[in-house]
């Protein structure tokens, strides 16, 4: 079933000194539960694609659609997760996650349930009256999923959320996310800038051109035999193809700028 | 927030090492303050600076007694309370003035070259058209020392709002927050460091508002002690007044530090 459609997505930047085509036509579909990685070459506009699905900036063209419905501005159903944690240092890490619920108006007994068991899954809940400052790199990104995780979107938005991480938390974190999103059928768009980890967490890699952004190209990805996991994939023998081909269609449109 | 329990050797090393350490800055600072107080001291009696100028610690404990029975208190109070009307103010009208100003940035574009050429204005001269609005009294001291206090606290919290993390902002506009909520979770709390230094140095503008509105208006007050001093030459008087307004202005600092202390405790800062 179709979840999230993007229809000719543009964007043009205005500023004082010109404007900039980041992104000139991007249109794909995702489908409930999935998850796509969206990789491509730096400042091709991957960032601002994903600020347009999450409403924080109108496209200048195209229509995004999620469940069939025009998207217009912000939607409740969607959560973003950016880069950098932004866990508010004056708060604890409890009252972090819950501040989605807060602003949002929807911290019910119910929901600060739903968080407290979120904490206790992802180990942090021996950690929840400590300052952000307190906790190591991985801990604060893992509670700042949790945060986005509390308000319960069906479309989680993940910006290089794991690229503060170092290799083995990386590894270990992304194995976990994968466990959570996939369990709560939770539909994801994750951009990344590490190959590997698009094709190992991804059920289709999306390519994207150097900036201003296009659709290059659109690779399911399916490893055969056991269950799939990013560790699993990451063994797989089809991994390797999979990767050579990413990085040709990515290092192929470097050359053509 | 360190757990009581189980504290290791090595952190009870580390906190008395801490601890030692801020012993012996306020040993130094007490040393210097004693060291300097001695040398005033003898410095006027073997006449190296001329005691009926500068005074010396002696001569001032000696005014200080002779002026607790004429009622001290009294202007010490009357010049705390000016300023503390004029510091608590300019820190509700100021911070309040930076909120409308955040809250609509063409409001704050087109006040920024009001702000800025009010701000080098040297408000002190506009004492005598304060005087003539408010009456010689207690209330153009106290407008004295907001006209003193107020645009640099505006500028002060404008300026912080403005250096909130972009990210941070971004962060909570993508739960919807309006900008409303924006303020209450992200730009105030981020600037509760903001406002102490604000109010920090908002004391010694209220205080320098405060003396010069008793130098002009006044009949009681640690500004008027100072300038009556000065008038009937008893300089003795002035160097007390200017030495209790160090005192009560590093009282005034203290307090708010220790304010600034508490808050940020709770907040985790
Ligand atoms: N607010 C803005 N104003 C003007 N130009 C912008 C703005 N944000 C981004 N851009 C430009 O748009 C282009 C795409 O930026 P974007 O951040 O979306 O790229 P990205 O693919 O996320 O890059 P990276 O991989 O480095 O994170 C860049 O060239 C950037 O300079
Ligand atoms: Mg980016």
């Amino acid at each position: 079933m179709e979840c999230l459609r993007l229809e000719h997505i543009g964007q043009i930047y205005h500023a004082h000194n010109g404007e900039e085509t980041a992104i000139r036509d991007v249109s794909f579909t995702v489908e409930k539960g999935e998850l796509l990685s969206i990789v491509g070459p730096s400042g091709c506009g991957k960032s601002t694609l994903l600020s347009i699905v999450a409403g924080l900036l109108p496209p200048t063209s195209g229509q995004v659609f999620l469940g069939g419905e025009p998207l217009r501005g912000y939607s409740p159903r969607i959560g973003y997760m950016l880069q950098k944690d932004n866990l508010l240092e004056w708060l604890t890490i409890y009252q972090n996650t819950l501040l989605g619920l807060r602003i949002r108006h929807t911290l019910t007994p119910r929901t600060r349930m739903r968080a407290e068991t979120l904490l206790r899954t992802y180990g942090l809940w021996p950690f929840r009256d400590r300052f952000p400052s307190q906790l190591s790199g991985g801990m604060r990104q893992r509670a700042a999923l949790i945060r986005t995780l509390a308000v319960s979107p069906d479309v989680l938005l993940l910006d290089e959320a794991f690229s503060a991480l170092d290799y083995q938390t990386r590894l270990e974190v992304t194995d976990d996310v994968y466990a959570i999103l996939k369990q709560e059928g939770v539909t994801t768009l994750m951009v990344t800038h590490d190959i590997p980890e698009s094709i190992s967490m991804g059920d289709r890699v999306l390519v994207l051109s150097g900036r201003p952004a296009v659709v290059r190209e659109i690779l399911p990805i399916v490893f055969e035999g056991g269950a799939r996991t990013p560790l699993f994939c990451r063994e797989h023998p089809a991994f390797t193809g999979y990767f050579q081909h990413i990085w040709k269609e990515l290092s192929a449109h470097g050359e053509t700028g | 927030m360190a757990k009581q329990d189980n504290v290791s050797v090595q952190q009870r090393q580390y906190l008395r090492r801490e601890k030692r350490y801020a012993r012996r800055v306020l040993l130094c600072q007490l040393g210097l303050l004693i060291a300097f107080l001695i040398l005033w001291e003898v410095a006027g009696r073997l006449g190296w600076i001329d005691p009926f100028i500068f005074s010396g610690p002696s001569r001032i404990w000696q005014t200080t007694r002779a002026l607790w029975n004429e009622g001290l208190l009294r202007h010490v109070a009357v010049t705390v309370g000016e300023t503390l009307a004029g510091f608590l103010l300019g820190a509700l009208v100021g911070t309040g003035l930076a909120v409308l100003l955040w809250f609509s940035p063409f409001l704050s574009r087109v006040g920024e070259p009001y702000l800025v050429v009010l701000n080098s204005l040297p408000k002190i001269a506009l004492g005598p058209v304060i005087i003539v609005i408010a009456g010689a009294g207690t209330r153009a001291i106290v407008l004295m020392a907001l006209a003193i206090s107020l645009i640099v606290t505006v500028l002060e919290m404008l300026g912080g709002f403005h250096r909130t993390d972009a990210e941070l902002i971004r962060m909570a506009r993508s739960f919807g927050a309006g900008r409303a909520q924006i303020f209450r979770y992200i730009v105030f709390p981020y600037n509760v460091p903001t406002l102490f230094g604000s109010l920090k140095i908002n004391i010694g503008l209220s205080l320098v508002g405060v003396i010069a509105g008793e130098f002009l208006v006044s009949r009681a007050g640690l500004g008027y002690l100072i300038v009556y001093g000065g008038q009937v030459f008893r300089l003795d008087l002035v160097m007390t007044g200017v030495t209790i307004l160090t005192v009560v202005a590093a009282l005034m600092y203290e307090s708010v530090a220790l304010l600034q202390k508490w808050v940020m405790r709770r907040y985790g800062h």
